[in-house]
């Protein structure tokens, strides 16, 4: 689906476990890596590699909540409001980030750039208020840190 | 007080080997495959009176004595519970990001202790800075012959796998992180048959945290004696990550013997109160799914069984706090949101309990509560606990029953003025 070296990244995952299946998980995050999401085509492929059904695969691609079933922007940026980071401000950056950006939660920029969600505590609860954009945590933000990091980006 | 746990993570280049080594590292390893035999390191382990680190505190020598005591024609498997998730709780992410090789020699030596050909490490998906220093030192770790076959010569073999999770906090649960590697959505089942006697592919397996495992080393290098020198035997002893959130002026995590006063965490490691004029009001001391204390509760140490007494729990050791300018309806909104976010669905007591809770107190923190809410939050929680094939209904239920029970007038100004009272 994605050329032989993704597929050869894939043999050497479901080698490490007793049973393809098992290799799911890794997999989807392979094919979101290469492709920035998980759409109803890779679900087939990755059934149909790991012995399993498409609607299993599309079952734990709708459980697990770090696949994109649709494309995000360049820069997707996610909002720890769990408990701790709330009550250090994580609602005023989440309010910050609708203003400056100009979108809602759940929403991403007509060009495409940024994307904005809210989610679930990510473990960085000592130094909050943070957010993860795309892999990387940035912690301990404010308005004016944030502000300097979304115009320092690419 | 030496610190253990956290000995290495300030050092430059501390998720090295070469850093790793340079401190000692692996010498346990190599005193165990050399000179103890499995069931020494079990009994030792037992000896220290060690407790899982994760939340529920059983004691990991006991546990991994449920394992056969010979492998038979299935395999044994160590699965590493690294799914941290629980709200307040950032510890194993510090050990993972900074001494990963203290995990990965906690998870060998552990191991070998029970017969395990191939330790799976499971880590919460968002954690990819934790993923890929662990990748790298396990690489290093079979570049050194620590880990794969006839490790340091021994002829003991066995295999380290690091696997991704997804997002979801119902795969810290052990049974449900077990169904999650299996390449299935991570649901959780009823025990028995508990892990030890049918866990992953129906084999043999142990779950231990990544803070317990990073423990072992240490017990096998000094002794059971030495690990009961800290803390307060027998049954609260051994070093202690503490998470430390919410209003105090220097949260983070902090390194204490078992027991480690509540006041000292907050007021001298923590370095007091956020603000001067916000007194404090109110801790969760284990996560967000232990009862909460009241500021007048605080008067506490942080161990297992001290908190028992007072009703709430060490759970997972991430100590939330707030100040007198926090609205507990609105906290307590916070927290139940989560839960009703995180039910796996299996359970109607839970799937159905946790958004009812949440649609409730969305009402009471907006200023649509009813008088019958109050009783009724409660009373839901009753119906949750204890009804579930899994203890997320009860994570969800306790912070609820407790914080109504604690702070009600706060909630009963919330009915009757249609505000808050902060």
């Amino acid at each position: 689906m994605l050329g032989p070296d993704f597929e050869k990244r894939v043999d050497a995952i479901v080698a490490r476990y007793p049973e393809p299946k098992a290799a799911l998980l890794p997999v989807l995050w392979e094919v979101q890596r290469a492709r920035g999401h998980v759409d109803a085509d890779a679900e087939a492929w990755v059934g149909k590699r790991l012995g399993v059904s498409a609607a299993h695969v599309h079952g734990c691609v709708t459980f697990y909540t770090m696949y994109k079933q649709q494309p995000s922007g360049k820069y997707h940026l996610q909002v720890c409001t769990t408990l701790s980071c709330m009550l250090r401000g994580s609602d005023e950056l989440v309010e910050h980030l609708t203003r400056r950006l100009g979108i809602g939660v759940g929403e991403t920029t007509p060009d495409g750039r940024f994307s904005l969600v809210r989610v679930e505590c990510l473990g960085s609860c000592g130094t909050a208020p943070m957010f993860q954009l795309n892999d990387d945590y940035h912690e301990n933000l404010t308005a004016e840190r944030v502000d300097r990091l979304l115009d320092s980006l690419p | 007080m030496e610190r253990i746990l956290t000995r290495n993570v300030d050092k430059h280049d501390s998720e090295t080997i070469a850093v790793y080594e340079g401190g000692g590292g692996y010498q346990a390893l190599r005193k165990a495959l050399s000179g103890m035999s499995p069931e020494a390191v079990t009994d030792e382990v037992k000896k220290s009176g060690l407790r899982g680190r994760g939340g529920a505190g059983f004691p990991t020598g006991l546990k991994w004595t449920f394992m056969p005591k010979e492998v038979g024609k299935k395999p044994h498997y160590l699965l590493c519970n690294a799914d941290e998730s629980e709200p307040g709780t950032f510890k194993d992410r510090l050990l993972m990001e900074r001494d990963p090789h203290l995990l990965l020699e906690g998870c060998l030596i552990s191991s070998y202790a029970i017969h395990a050909s191939v330790c799976f490490i499971y880590v919460r998906g968002e954690y990819v800075r934790s993923i890929r220093v662990l990748e790298r030192a396990i690489a290093e770790a079979y570049a050194k012959g620590y880990a794969g076959k006839n490790i340091l010569g021994s002829g003991w073999s066995c295999e380290l796998v690091l696997h991704p999770g997804a997002g979801a906090y119902i795969c810290g649960e052990e049974t449900a992180m077990m169904t999650s590697l299996e390449g299935n959505r991570g649901y959780p089942r009823l025990k028995p048959p508990f892990p030890a006697q049918a866990g992953l592919w129906g084999c043999p397996t142990t779950i231990n945290n990544v803070e317990t495992l990073a423990n072992v080393p240490f017990i096998v290098e000094r002794g059971a004696d030495w690990f009961l020198s800290i803390g307060k035997a027998p049954k609260n002893s051994g070093p202690k990550l503490y998470s430390l959130s919410g209003h105090v002026k220097r949260p983070g995590n902090y390194e204490a013997p078992m027991g480690l006063p509540l006041h000292e965490l907050i007021y001298d490691l923590g370095g007091g109160m956020l603000r001067d004029d916000r007194p404090l009001k109110a801790v969760i001391p284990g996560g967000s799914s232990v009862p909460v204390l009241r500021a007048d509760e605080c008067e506490v140490d942080l161990d297992f069984d001290s908190l028992a007494a007072k009703g709430t729990m060490l759970g997972s050791a991430g100590v939330m706090v707030m100040d007198s300018g926090t609205c507990m309806v609105n906290a307590l909104r916070r927290i139940s949101h989560f839960y009703a976010h995180e039910s796996c669905g299996q359970c109607t007591p839970c799937r159905e309990g946790c958004g009812w809770m949440e649609r409730i107190l969305d009402r009471l923190d907006t200023g649509e509560g009813r008088q019958a809410d109050l009783d009724l939050l409660h009373d839901i929680g009753g119906q949750i606990i204890g009804n579930t094939i899994c203890a997320l209904g009860d994570a969800a239920a306790m912070p609820v029953q407790s914080f109504v029970k604690k702070f009600r007038d706060e909630f009963q100004y919330h009915v009757d003025h249609k505000a808050c009272m902060v």
